[in-house]
Formats: C-alpha cells, structure tokens, sequence
C-alpha cells in the first residue's frame, strides 16, 4: 500500500466475475506521512482508508465484471464498521462480493481481515458511467496490471 | 399481494424518508417528490430487487436525453409501476 497515493490494493489474489467475488493481498506500509497526523506517537490506519480499500477491492470487481467498459464510482458507504485497529506493517486481506450489478450502478459488499480476524465491513455502492476520458482508462490499465488483474478481462468477451 | 405501485411507493417513502400519503399514482419521483438521482439509485435497487429485473435506467436516461421520450413517460409512478410489470412479464415469459 502507498498510502499517500491511494494505492491500497497490492496484489490481486483471486478475481472472478462468473462468482462476482474478488480478493487481495494489502499490505499496511511501516512508514507513511499519513501516520505523522493520524496519530502523532500512535500511527493507526485511519478508518476512512479502510473504506477506500473495501471500495477500491470492490471497484476492481466491478470494473472485471464489466471488461474496462466503465468506470464504478464511490458514492454510498454504507454502514461501514472498523471493528479492530489496523497498525502499521499489518497484512490485510481484502474482499468483495458483487451483490447487484444495476444499470448504471453497482453494489458490493466488502470486507478486510487480518489473520483470519474481521477488522472491517461495508456494502459499499458506485454509480457506473463510461470513463470520462482515455487518460483515466489507460491509467487504471496500467494499475491493473501492477496488481496482477488477469488480461483476459481488459477487454470485452469474444462472442 | 400488494400491487406494484402499492411496493413501489413502500419503497420510496422508506427509502427517501416520504410521507407514503404524498406519493400517488400520478407524482412524478422527481419533479413532485423530489428524490435526486443519489436516492432514485437507492430506489432503483430496492425495486430491482423486490421485483428479481434491473431497470434499464441507462436507456431511460438515453431516451429522454436523445428526445425518443419525455420524462413523465418512465418517472411518473403509474407510468414507472407499468414499466416495472413489463419487465416482469418478460422475465418470466
């Protein structure tokens, strides 16, 4: 995880859209100028960048499901619990399940754990429109590939 | 069984937090209840699941940007609750 850059999502472990589950590997950094404010002599993972885990986990699901066609984006957390710190170092694991796959909208729910433990969960929703230009695409391309996203789902499904 | 409209408005007043007296079958979700387009994805989810379709809200809003239809013909309740039975009926057809 580069914290600052909001790059949460290390490594895709498993990634299939026929189930609508995705997962992967998060590793909380040792160091970060986030932990310099949050908090001074007690660094935590802020709450709100377990969210951002739980929705980008989730929008990766979603943007597989529909082959890079469109773009999820956040806009309903809903019910989010952080139900254990999460330090630095820490190894997360990240989870979402697609649970309706709208028009022009998405639902998933999502989790973290760490060691087998729940430190977090939320239903999360995106609204899903076309990339509102190349220059977004071809970076999440790029990131995907970083992560370790299949090829296969880059493009739409031969008939 | 409840008829449709009578889940549809169910749903938009607990979704939306209405008064269910105030939504009849001729209020527009819209311009009369005043549900933006955040809580109309909320309803839209409810509905889809309360009645197993998915609303194709991304023609709907192709049509009524591109003219082909007016935006009573999909948002007013009685002409929404029609199209809900539509695609039911074509679900299970």
């Amino acid at each position: 995880m580069q914290l600052e850059y909001f790059q949460m999502v290390d490594r895709i472990t498993l990634l299939d859209p026929d189930a609508r589950i995705a997962r992967a590997d998060c590793l909380v950094p040792d160091a970060s100028p986030i932990f310099e404010g949050h908090f001074p002599g007690y660094p935590l993972l802020p709450g709100v960048l377990m969210i951002e885990t739980m929705a980008q986990i989730g929008g990766w699901l979603v943007l597989a499901t529909l082959r890079f066609a469109a773009m999820p984006f956040l806009i309903h957390v809903k019910e989010a619990k952080m139900r254990s710190v999460v330090l630095p170092g820490q190894k997360l694991e990240a989870e979402a399940r697609l649970i309706h796959d709208g028009s022009g909208f998405a639902v998933v729910e999502a989790s973290i754990t760490s060691g087998g433990k729940k430190v977090a969960d939320t239903e999360i929703r995106y609204r899903v429109v076309p990339f509102p230009n190349e220059t977004l695409r071809g970076q999440m391309l790029e990131t995907a590939r970083r992560i370790a996203v299949p090829e296969a789902f880059f493009h739409a499904q031969q008939p | 069984m409840a008829s449709t409209f009578e889940t549809v408005a169910g749903i938009i007043a607990e979704t939306c937090d209405l008064e269910r007296d105030t939504i009849t079958p001729e209020s527009h979700a819209i311009n009369d209840l005043g549900i933006d387009s955040l809580d109309f994805l909320d309803v839209a989810f409810a509905i889809d699941k309360s009645f197993g379709i998915k609303m194709p809200l991304e023609q709907w809003t192709q049509d009524v940007n591109e003219g082909r239809a007016t935006s009573d013909d999909y948002f007013v309740m009685k002409n929404l609750c029609a199209a809900i039975d539509k695609l039911v009926a074509a679900k299970t057809a």
